[in-house]
């Protein structure tokens, strides 16, 4: 009954033209020909995608959650970078 | 779809852990947030949700035998096609659930062989068999608006990758439960045969599909730390309530009798059940069910029939992998 483990695969959907591939969840298969098919048949019966990616799992390299906090302090000192952060008189308008 | 009733415990494995980290958990819990496969989980809630999760992918998986016997005797092609579709959506579902499981770190191989050896369960559900075309409409019009009413809630389940599953889970289910209700319909408004067979259908799904949402909430393990971990958002007797209020109305409106000669509405308007007989449930769950057998069988035979293929692939992948770079390129 024992079977080799095959590869994760992720896999990546364009739902329409001008939107970004985004992450809709992963599958295994042995290569990845197989993989694009069988992601074809997992994620798009209904006509969800115009073109599909299917990544290795093991090639994503991935900051640690646990590090959120030191990892993503650069950005939340920062709130000059922030539009809001700026006095615009009213008078001015729309800027 | 069918997981409430296979919340059975195997014994207390609350581990004595971090303190401070597990208290760190319960306050994002209770602040309704995700947790996600790299984050700190006490040992328990990874094991109760791999065994919940795994549990409820074998079902969607063995819950295509039921409804497989009736495609190629479907009455015509539009009803072949739709139910053709609907099985292979199963199929699809056991998949995304079991890429939720594995997130939590064990791997397909090893749920499958748990399925398959009798280790792991699946929803008693379908160890009933499918004895007549109105069985696929029961099927559909019940077991999957049993599923419907479990599965909403789980869409904001406290594990991500699992609510995320339900979420497709529930859009593609809809269609199940209304290709389901018009066969139904279509009997029911057919001949007196016709008719018959539909309630027939519905005397002998209605007390299994009351089943699965589980032991009566006095009788339910695991529940509380479910609940305390939002795995479980409603108890079971709350859902089957909600189940019952919803389908009486659609029983009465198919002119079908709902074999339950003691049901009364009360005065809030629920509809209240007579006992539910639990020895068959558990008759059911320890596999003496009319088709547990059956099914097993199917599902082994199934994958050992499988096997080359399996091999095959992995043995083509391993030599494209070993050729020349420039050769695997071309």
């Amino acid at each position: 009954m024992a079977t080799p483990n095959s590869p994760l695969w992720e896999v990546f959907i364009r739902s329409r033209n001008g939107l970004a591939h985004k992450h809709v969840g992963s599958l295994h298969a042995a290569d990845a020909t197989l993989a694009l098919q069988a992601a074809r048949d997992i994620y798009t019966r209904r006509g969800e995608g115009l073109s599909i990616w299917v990544v290795p799992s093991s090639a994503i390299t991935a900051s640690d959650p646990s590090e959120k906090g030191m990892m993503f302090e650069p950005a939340e000192s920062k709130i000059y970078r922030h539009p809001t952060f700026y006095d615009v008189p009213d008078e001015v308008g729309h800027m | 779809m069918y997981t409430q009733a296979l919340n059975t415990s195997d014994g207390d494995d609350r581990h004595v852990e971090d303190a401070t980290r597990s208290a760190q958990f319960q306050a994002r819990i209770d602040a309704d947030e995700r947790i996600e496969p790299n984050d700190w989980m006490p040992a328990a809630y990874r094991k109760t949700l791999t065994r919940q999760i795994s549990q409820h992918a074998h079902s969607e998986i063995v819950g295509m035998l039921p409804e497989g016997n009736w495609i190629t005797r479907a009455p015509s092609l539009r009803r072949k096609a739709a139910l053709l579709a609907k099985v292979q959506d199963e199929c699809g579902h056991g998949l995304y659930l079991y890429a939720a499981a594995e997130t939590l770190g064990t791997s397909r191989e090893e749920m499958v062989d748990a399925m398959l050896t009798g280790k792991s369960r699946y929803s008693s559900i379908f160890n009933y068999p499918t004895l007549t075309w109105a069985d696929i409409g029961a099927i559909g019009w019940l077991v999957d608006g049993a599923a419907i009413m479990n599965q909403i809630p789980l869409c904001r389940c406290s594990y991500g990758p699992y609510a995320r599953a339900m979420i497709r889970v529930c859009k593609e289910e809809s269609f199940h439960q209304r290709q389901g209700f018009e066969i139904m319909l279509t009997l029911a408004r057919g001949t007196p045969e016709q008719k018959a067979m539909a309630q027939n259908a519905l005397d002998r799904w209605w007390w299994p599909v009351l089943m699965m949402f589980g032991p009566p909430d006095q009788a339910s393990q695991h529940s509380d730390t479910s609940t305390k971990w939002k795995i479980k958002r409603f108890s079971n007797d709350e859902l089957r309530q909600k189940f019952i209020d919803a389908t009486v109305p659609q029983a009465q409106f198919l002119g079908l009798t709902i074999p339950d000669p003691g049901m009364t509405q009360d005065a809030e308007g629920h509809w209240r059940y007579s006992e539910i007989d639990w020895t068959e449930f558990k008759q059911v769950l320890a596999g003496n069910g009319p088709c547990n057998r059956d099914r097993l069988a199917a599902r082994r035979k199934a994958h050992d029939d499988g096997a080359w293929v399996r091999e095959a692939a992995a043995a083509y992948a391993a030599k494209r992998a070993n050729r020349p770079v420039a050769q695997a390129a071309e």
